[in-house]
This record gives structure tokens, C-alpha cells and sequence, in this order.
């Protein structure tokens, strides 16, 4: 058994790890990264198509090449980087954080560290959580395993194809799988509006001749040892319309059908999740429940662009230092998500600095406005273009705009949208 | 594969290799032949996994004679085939009087068949035992002897021991035929392989009347009865410390509130009629009627904490008893038939019966000297305490390798389901629980096809969910869009 003493650990060596990591090196704190994989970068890794990074680099990179510029920043640091190693457990004892991290290579680790970083990703949603009827034969993938395999291993899922789901991640599958040369035969969606951005259903769907069924869903599959067919039927008011069931013979079905925190070993830390995200309720420094723990990425809640998981986890880094350094405890008053909004985060804010925040709008909406009210009284408003669940709304409340003589313990800001 | 063997076993879902493992222990030369390219990939893999309490079914039958005996023997076996099994006890909640009186009348059943510790149960009684249940249960009953299972997991270490101690396990080798010479059957499989034995025990679960037929032995019929189940993610509120029961309907037992044997809850199943005994379909309709059947029981079931559903035959014949008989119109051919619920937990005790019916019918049993009832227990990850793991990677580095990481299974386990013969996604599945927890395989299912393939030599290609047709990957990328281009 090793026993290892730093300041920090990071457990993932995604895009939410590396970034963090690196702001906390940057300040001159030990840290090191945990990672399962055999390589930086998390999901990045096997995301080759290009899209990443407009923000952030300003260029248009592909998943690995954005992994690439952290994995070097991480390289040319000092860093830690212990890859093909699990973390299991946190606790807690007096000096702080004790994490487990089991690997082939170091048998069992004990991280002994002041403060934690959550940077596991999230996992996707299968079919038993949408509970798809039928048989229960091979080809039955979700869509980010298909992406694996035809990404990193060069190997065909199937051949003729239908998706579940018009998240980017199924509009970019049914790209990559015509590419491959597979057939695919329909997007299907269960809302009456399309899940991912327009540009990919324009470059994803529409340059191949790919139909895309709006609120419909996949009522039944066939085959008894391979998928040989599934059911689609179209829904009204949320009902389905059994009678105008259609048939597609297909030997393959993805499921995109949303992404799930990976929270296990935060829920084994006892750190309390937020029903809404999957996530953990964090405060305005992107603290868990558990003191000294913080949350940034994907496991905290589910990005739709990896520039916002950088800038969020850069600043989670930042808060982790804070923490390091400052022995008071700051003032933090609460924030929670009002009219048409699924969540706000953080949950909590602070007066005495800037405040940012992401959001998920529960509507669909073209020029909304964004309504701050404290303890029930308006203080601004935000036009915004046009909204809608998939794509996350963010929002800095500047320190200037806050009066701490309007605060007391109880304060509460709700954000909401109005359309 | 060659020579006379003195018994052949046809099916290796629990029941048949609980026969196999029992013969074992006799100088005998048995084969185990299966059609499904594993074993337990019949009934035996999709069932509710309870090791019943004994109250169930009046004492004249069979069955309930073979289910208490049963039930009395998973102890020792535990100790020897380290499967998961835990005495967690059994609950039956009546909700009204009517109810009531059937559960009086299932503790009349238990205390005539001797079941352990059965008792009836009032309103206060039956919450403390279990505070999820819906507090308006009006009463219930209670069987401290009941219990959960592996039962796949069953199955495969039933067979690892037949096997070690000489069984033949012949799988992919469905019975098509047979040829019947003086003292001797030729059973021939769909492949082409044949083989020769004197004494042939019909253990074919739902196909066991057409093992009948083939063999032209009694006519009967088995009519498969469905069961949809629905398994909750190990976080679930709704994990009960013990099985829940509501009070049964003359045709089943209810849908049930089950913890299973790894800590997931289990709701189900349906029982519902089927002619298609290769029906393993789910339905919409089903679904609903079991969660509300199952929130009625415990409030805390949740449709939010689905993971997956499946479905199980119960190859049920008339009269509702087992059929365990020498075939009167064969000789030497014994009949294991219609082994419906509870035939998981009379499985042991099947296995007694039927070496005690080919001793009369003149088998001759002598004891094995080298019987060996152990077999390996191959250490788990998610059982072992830190210490020992730093201990288990330092000798053997694959433990170190967590590769599903919702159920914590190592590459270790991984590799000893591949080198036990389970090579497919399943067998690996059921072997190791690996791809079982919430993601069911998002994360870890390439990860398992290359260990597969690396452990075996068979191209990503050959690799199979179970066997058959049920191919994983068909091409290598390149290989339409080149096709395509051309
Ligand atoms: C299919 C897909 C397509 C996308 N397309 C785009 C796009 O076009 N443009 C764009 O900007 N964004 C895109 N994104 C979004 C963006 O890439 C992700 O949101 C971002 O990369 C997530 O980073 P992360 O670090 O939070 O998570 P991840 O990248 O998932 O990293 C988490 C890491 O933690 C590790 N880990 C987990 N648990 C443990 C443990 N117990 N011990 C050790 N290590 C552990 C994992 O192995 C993983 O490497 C896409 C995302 C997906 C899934
Ligand atoms: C939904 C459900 C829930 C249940 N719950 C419980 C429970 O909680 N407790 C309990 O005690 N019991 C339970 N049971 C009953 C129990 O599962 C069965 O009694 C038991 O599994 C039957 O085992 P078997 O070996 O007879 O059948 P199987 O497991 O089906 O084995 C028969 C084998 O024979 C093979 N075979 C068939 N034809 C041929 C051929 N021609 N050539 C070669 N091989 C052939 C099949 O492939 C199969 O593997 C349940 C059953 C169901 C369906």
C-alpha cells in the first residue's frame, strides 16, 4: 500500500480534471489527478469530429486535439498524473481527505489531501431507464459506446441503424454511421422539437437523407439473438397513437437519450445530490455539502460545450485555492431556479464578488427575458435570444450589482424565465 | 467427447445440473448437453432468485415436499459453491381480511410441511419486521427459512463442480434425434455430433415434452407462463431487508417486492399465458401493472430507479405438479418435467429424488472416492476489504483493473468467467455481474470484448451476446465505406 500527501487530488482526467488541476497547480499547491483510462482527456478522446474549443481557443478543434492542448499544459506542469487507477471511496478523518485509488500498476493508493476535486463525467442513459418494450437481443447500444467503438477500436456496431434521440450525440452518430457506410434509417424523437443544435441537424441529418420523426418513440423492439426491426409510434399530447404504429427493419438501435452525473462515490461520501442534475448541490465556491469537497464538469451537471466545462472548472480551481488559503468562513445566502428553469448552479451566492451562473430553460422560446428578483423583489432583467432545454443559459451577476446591506441570513435570489 | 456414457443429462439449467453434480459424487460417466452455447441461459437465468419459504403449495404435493428439502440444503451448498445466498426471510402483507384468511391458510401449509419459524404476524409485527411496507397492512406472515439468490450463478458453480469431478458438459448440442439400440440411446444434435448413453434423464425445462416426443416416451405438454420483472438500481429507497410477498391468487404468487442476493430490488413478475415458448418479450401494459402492484407493497418503489427488465417461461404442465418419473413406456429414460416455481429451491433436493429413482430403476451407484464437493472460490473485488485487495493486485495485478465500475468488477473476475467457458457478453455478465449495474455496459462492455478476445483468440467479429446469431460488432470500420466506394 502507497500513501500519498498533497494538497489536492482530482479524481478524472477529463476536461473538467485537467483544468481545475492545472489553475491549482498554477497557485502553487500540490495536486494530482486520478484517472481509470490509460490517457487524459475523458469522453474528448473518442469525440473526433470537430467543434470543440470556439470559446475557449478560438479555433475549431476535434475532441482529441482540444484533450491534446490540456494534456500538454498538464505535461509541461508538475502535476501527478496517476492513469489506470479507479478511486473508490473518499472519507473523511482529521487531517482532511482520505481517498482509495486502486490500480494494477501501485496496488492500492491512499491519497491524504486537504481538499477533493469531483471531475468524474457522467454516464449515459441506457434503455431500462426508458424503459423501451420488446425483445432484449445484441445491437442494442447507447450511442456514446457505439462512438467508442467506432471512434477508438474501428469497429462497425451494425449496419443498418436507427437512433433514438436527436441529442448532438445522436444527430453525430447518425453522421459518423453513414460515414462508416452504415445505413441509417431514422432519428427518432420523442419531443415535438429537436433536441440538439440546428446546425447538426442540418450537417448531420439533412446532408444524408436521414428522416428525423418528432414525437415519436420506439414502441417495441424485435429480434431474438440481433435487433431485426423496432416499432416507431407517433405521440399526441403525449399519448400514443397505436394505430399509426410504423415498422423499420434495422439490425442496430443507439440510444441518445441523456447523460447522468456519475455520482456513486460522492453519494458514498454522503455529499447531497440535486434531484434536478443528478449532480451535487454545491455553493457559490462550487463546494459540495462535505467541506473541502468541490464538484466541476460534467459529474457536477451536464455541459452541452467542453468551453464552459474549462471555464467552470478553472474556477472551480480557483475556489479550491481560496479554500486552501483562507481561514474565515465567507457569507453565502441562497440562490434557487423560479418560473420555466429545471435548475440553477451554484445554489448559493456570494455579495461580495461576481457570481456566475449556469442554467437549463424547462421551454422552448424565442426572446425571453431572464428575471433576478431578491427576497421577492425584481432587481434585473436579461433579454435572451432564444432558449430552449438543451442548451445551457449562463449568467454573471456582477458584485456591483449586489448591495450587502440588502442581505440579511434568510435573503434568497430566484432567477426565472419569462417568455 | 467419445465412448458410452453411463447417464446423459439433457439441459443445464439448474435442475439438470444439479442432477449432474449430485451423479458426480458416483463412479459414473455423465455428459450435460445443452443447446444454448452456456449453461443457465434457459429459465434458470431469468427467475425472481428465491430460495422459497415452504408455505406456498399444500403438503401432499411434490413440489412443496421437494421445496422445504430443497430449501434446507442451500446452507451447505453455499459453503462449497460460494454462490451469493443470503437467508433474508420471507414477508406476506394482507391488506384485508380476505387477505388475511389466505395467509392463514398459507401458514396452515407451512406448519404441515415444517417450515422453519412460520409465523403469523399482526399489524405492529409486520412493520417492525419491515418498516417500507405500506402501513396499511393489516397483517401478514413471515418465514425466517425463505431466502435470495444468484441463480445464474447457481448454476454455472453447480456445473464448475460436476465438471470437476469428471461431467461432461457438452453445450451448443441440441437433441434432435435419437437412435435406440438394445441398452443403449444415440442422442444426435442439430450439428451433427452425436453420442451414446445407456440412461438419458429429460431435464429440457419448456422443451422437456419435445425431449418426450423424440424419445417417444409419455405425451405431454408444457405451456410456457410469463414473467415480466423490472430491476431497480442498488440506490433505490424500495430495497427491503426482506422478500415481499402479497397474498397469492389461486394462479400465482403475486407480484413481488424482491432485494436480491447483490443488494438491487427486483419487482415482479407477471404470470400470464403464452404459446410461444421463445417469448421473452416486455410489454407496456405489464410494466404499469406491476409498479402499481408493487408500490402497493412497499410506497417506495419508484419507476425513476429502473435499470432493466426481463422476462422468464415457467415451463408449466397440467395438473401443476412436477412430473418426476422413470418413464413407463422407456426404460432407462427419467422424466423431470414441468419444473415451474419453485423449482430454483427444490433444485437440490430434485437432484436426491432422481438418483434415488434411477437406483430403483437399476442404476448401479457406487460412491466416488475423489468426489470433491469444493470448488475454487475466485475472489471479488467488491467484497474484499482494502487490505485484502492491496494483498490480491500484489499477487495477481488484473484485480488492480476495475473495468465496470457501477458494480465494481475487476479484470480478474473477468478473466476467470472467460476461463470457466463463459465467453460471450452474457456468460461474462452473469458470471461476474459485470454490465449488470446502472450503465449496463456503456463503460465496460469494449473493455470485456477485448479480454474476451484476448483470452480466447476469437476475433471481435466471433464475439457473441449469447451465442447464436447474437453477433456484437460485423465489420471493421472501412469495410462498407471501401464496399461503398468501389
Ligand atoms: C458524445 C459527445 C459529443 C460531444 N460533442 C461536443 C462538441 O461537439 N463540442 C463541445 O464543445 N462539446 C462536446 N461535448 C461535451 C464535452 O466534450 C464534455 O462535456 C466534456 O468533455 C466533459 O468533460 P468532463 O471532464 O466533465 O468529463 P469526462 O470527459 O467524462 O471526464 C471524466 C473522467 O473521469 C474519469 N473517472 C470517472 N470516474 C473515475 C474514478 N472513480 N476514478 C478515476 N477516474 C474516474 C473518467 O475516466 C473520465 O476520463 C460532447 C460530449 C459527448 C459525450
Ligand atoms: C419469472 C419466473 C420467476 C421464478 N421465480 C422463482 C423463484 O423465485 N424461486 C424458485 O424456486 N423458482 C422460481 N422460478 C422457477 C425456476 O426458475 C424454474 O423452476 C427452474 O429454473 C427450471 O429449471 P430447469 O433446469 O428445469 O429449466 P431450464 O433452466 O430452462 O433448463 C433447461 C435447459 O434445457 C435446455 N434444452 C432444451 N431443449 C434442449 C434440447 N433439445 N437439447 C439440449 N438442451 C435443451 C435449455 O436450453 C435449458 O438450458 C421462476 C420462474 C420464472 C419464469
Amino acid at each position: 500500500m502507497k500513501t500519498i500527501k498533497r494538497d489536492v487530488l482530482v479524481i478524472g482526467g477529463g476536461s473538467a480534471g485537467m483544468a481545475a488541476a492545472a489553475e491549482i497547480r498554477g497557485r502553487n499547491h500540490t495536486v494530482a489527478i486520478v484517472e481509470r483510462d490509460n490517457l487524459l482527456g475523458g469522453i474528448l478522446n473518442q469525440c473526433i469530429h470537430n467543434g470543440f474549443g470556439l470559446h475557449r481557443f478560438k479555433e475549431e478543434l476535434t475532441g482529441p486535439e482540444y484533450a491534446e492542448r490540456y494534456t500538454e499544459i498538464i505535461e509541461d506542469s508538475d502535476i501527478e498524473v496517476f492513469t489506470g487507477t479507479t478511486v473508490t471511496e473518499i472519507e473523511k478523518n482529521d487531517e482532511g481527505k482520505k481517498v482509495y485509488a486502486f490500480s494494477a500498476h501501485h496496488g492500492m493508493i491512499v491519497f491524504q489531501v486537504r481538499a477533493v476535486v469531483l471531475a468524474m463525467g457522467c454516464r449515459e442513459r441506457n434503455r431500462g431507464n426508458i424503459g423501451t418494450p420488446g425483445t432484449r437481443p445484441a445491437g442494442v447500444y447507447t450511442a456514446g459506446l457505439a462512438q467508442r467503438l467506432v471512434n477508438m477500436e474501428g469497429l462497425m456496431p451494425g449496419s443498418k441503424c436507427v437512433i433514438v434521440g436527436s441529442g448532438d450525440i445522436g444527430l453525430i452518430m447518425a453522421r459518423r454511421m453513414s460515414w462508416v457506410g452504415a445505413d441509417v434509417r431514422a432519428v427518432v424523437e420523442i419531443q415535438p422539437y429537436p433536441a440538439g443544435l440546428t446546425r447538426n441537424i442540418v450537417q448531420c441529418l439533412n446532408d444524408f437523407n436521414i428522416p428525423l420523426h418528432l414525437s415519436h418513440v420506439v414502441s417495441k423492439i424485435y429480434g431474438k439473438d440481433r435487433v431485426e426491426g423496432v416499432d416507431i409510434t407517433p405521440l399526441r399530447d403525449g399519448i400514443e397513437l397505436t394505430e399509426e404504429t410504423f415498422h423499420i427493419e434495422c439490425d442496430t438501435l443507439l440510444l441518445s437519450v441523456g447523460l447522468i452525473p456519475d455520482n456513486e462515490i460522492a453519494r458514498k461520501a454522503g455529499i447531497d445530490i440535486n434531484p434536478e442534475t443528478n449532480g451535487p448541490l454545491v455553493d457559490s465556491s462550487l463546494m459540495t455539502s462535505v467541506r473541502g469537497i468541490f464538484a466541476c464538469g460534467n459529474v457536477l451537471h451536464v455541459h452541452d460545450l467542453v468551453d464552459y466545462v474549462s471555464e467552470e472548472s478553472h474556477r472551480c480551481g480557483a475556489f479550491v485555492c481560496d479554500y486552501l488559503e483562507s481561514q474565515s468562513e465567507e457569507r453565502q445566502f441562497r440562490m434557487i431556479p423560479g418560473s420555466n428553469l429545471k435548475y440553477v448552479i451554484p445554489n448559493r451566492f456570494r455579495a461580495d464578488r461576481d457570481n456566475h451562473f449556469y442554467m437549463r430553460s424547462l421551454i422552448v422560446r424565442n426572446h425571453a427575458e431572464l428575471v433576478l428578483t431578491l427576497d421577492g423583489k425584481e432587481m434585473g432583467r436579461k433579454k435572451l435570444r432564444h432558449i430552449q432545454p438543451s442548451e445551457m443559459i449562463s449568467f454573471t451577476l456582477k458584485e456591483k450589482d449586489l448591495q450587502l446591506s440588502d442581505l440579511n441570513n434568510d435573503s434568497t435570489l430566484e432567477i426565472s424565465l419569462v417568455g | 467427447m467419445s465412448g458410452l456414457f453411463d447417464v446423459t443429462i439433457i439441459g443445464a439449467g439448474v435442475i439438470g445440473s444439479a442432477i449432474a453434480r449430485k451423479l458426480s459424487s458416483y463412479d459414473l460417466k455423465i455428459a450435460l448437453v445443452e443447446k444454448e452455447c452456456d449453461v443457465s441461459f434457459g429459465v434458470s437465468k431469468a427467475n425472481s432468485g428465491i430460495i422459497h419459504g415452504g408455505f406456498h403449495h399444500d403438503s401432499t404435493t411434490l413440489k412443496s415436499r421437494l421445496e422445504v428439502k430443497g430449501n434446507l440444503m442451500f446452507d451447505q451448498l453455499k459453503e462449497e459453491l460460494h454462490f451469493p445466498f443470503h437467508r433474508c426471510g420471507i414477508l406476506v402483507a394482507a391488506f384485508n381480511n380476505d387477505e388475511m384468511r389466505t395467509v392463514e391458510k398459507l401458514y396452515q401449509n407451512g406448519v404441515n410441511n415444517k417450515a422453519i419459524g412460520i409465523e403469523l404476524c399482526n399489524h405492529e409485527r409486520i412493520l417492525n419486521l419491515e418498516p417500507k411496507l405500506n402501513r396499511d397492512v393489516v397483517g401478514g406472515l413471515y418465514a425466517p427459512g425463505g431466502g435470495i439468490i444468484e441463480p445464474y450463478r447457481f448454476v454455472f458453480s453447480l456445473v464448475e463442480s460436476a465438471k470437476k469431478n469428471g461431467v461432461e458438459l457438452l453445450t451448443d448440442f441440441k437433441v434432435t434425434g435419437r437412435v435406440e439400440t438394445d441398452d443403449r440411446y444415440r442422442l444426435e444434435s442439430a450439428d451433427g455430433r452425436s453420442i451414446e448413453s445407456k440412461w438419458v434423464v429429460n431435464a429440457a425445462g419448456l422443451y422437456s415434452d419435445e425431449i418426450s416426443r423424440i424419445f417417444e416416451a409419455e405425451d405431454f405438454t408444457i405451456t410456457p407462463r410469463k414473467g415480466e420483472e423490472f430491476l431497480l438500481d442498488r440506490n433505490a429507497s424500495a430495497f427491503t431487508s426482506k422478500v415481499i410477498f402479497p397474498a397469492p391468487s389461486h394462479v400465482s404468487k403475486g407480484m413481488l417486492v424482491i432485494p436480491t442476493a447483490e443488494g438491487t430490488t427486483m419487482v415482479g413478475p407477471t404470470a400470464q399465458m403464452v404459446d410461444d415458448k421463445q417469448d421473452a418479450s416486455t410489454s407496456k401494459a405489464n410494466f404499469q401493472a406491476i409498479f402499481s402492484s408493487a408500490r402497493r407493497l412497499v410506497p417506495a418503489v419508484s419507476e425513476r430507479d429502473i435499470i432493466t427488465s426481463f422476462t422468464g417461461l415457467r415451463p408449466t404442465i397440467e395438473g401443476d405438479d412436477f412430473y418426476i418419473e422413470a418413464s413407463s413406456i422407456k426404460p432407462r429414460f427419467v422424466q423431470v418435467a414441468g419444473i415451474q416455481s419453485p423449482g430454483l429451491t427444490a433444485a437440490p433436493a430434485i437432484a436426491d429424488h432422481v438418483k434415488d429413482i434411477l437406483k430403483v430403476e437399476g442404476l448401479s451407484l457406487s460412491e466416488k472416492p475423489g468426489y470433491d464437493p469444493y470448488i475454487e472460490d475466485v475472489p471479488r473485488f467488491r467484497n474484499s476489504s482494502k487490505e485484502e485487495l492491496d494483498a490480491l493486485i500484489a499477487e495477481n495485478p488484473a484485480y488492480g483493473e476495475v473495468i465496470c465500475r457501477c458494480e465494481n468488477i475487476s479484470e480478474a473476475e473477468i478473466v476467470a468467467a472467460v476461463r470457466q467457458g463463459h465467453d460471450t457478453l452474457d456468460g461474462v455478465k452473469f458470471y461476474t455481474r459485470a454490465m449488470m449495474g446502472r450503465c449496463q455496459g456503456g463503460f465496460c462492455t469494449h473493455k470485456i470484448m477485448k479480454i474476451i478476445s484476448r483470452e480466447t483468440g476469437m476475433s471481435m467479429d466471433e464475439l457473441t451476446k449469447r451465442g447464436g446469431g447474437s453477433w456484437l460488432v460485423n465489420k471493421k470500420v472501412g469495410d462498407f465505406a471501401l464496399r461503398d466506394r468501389a
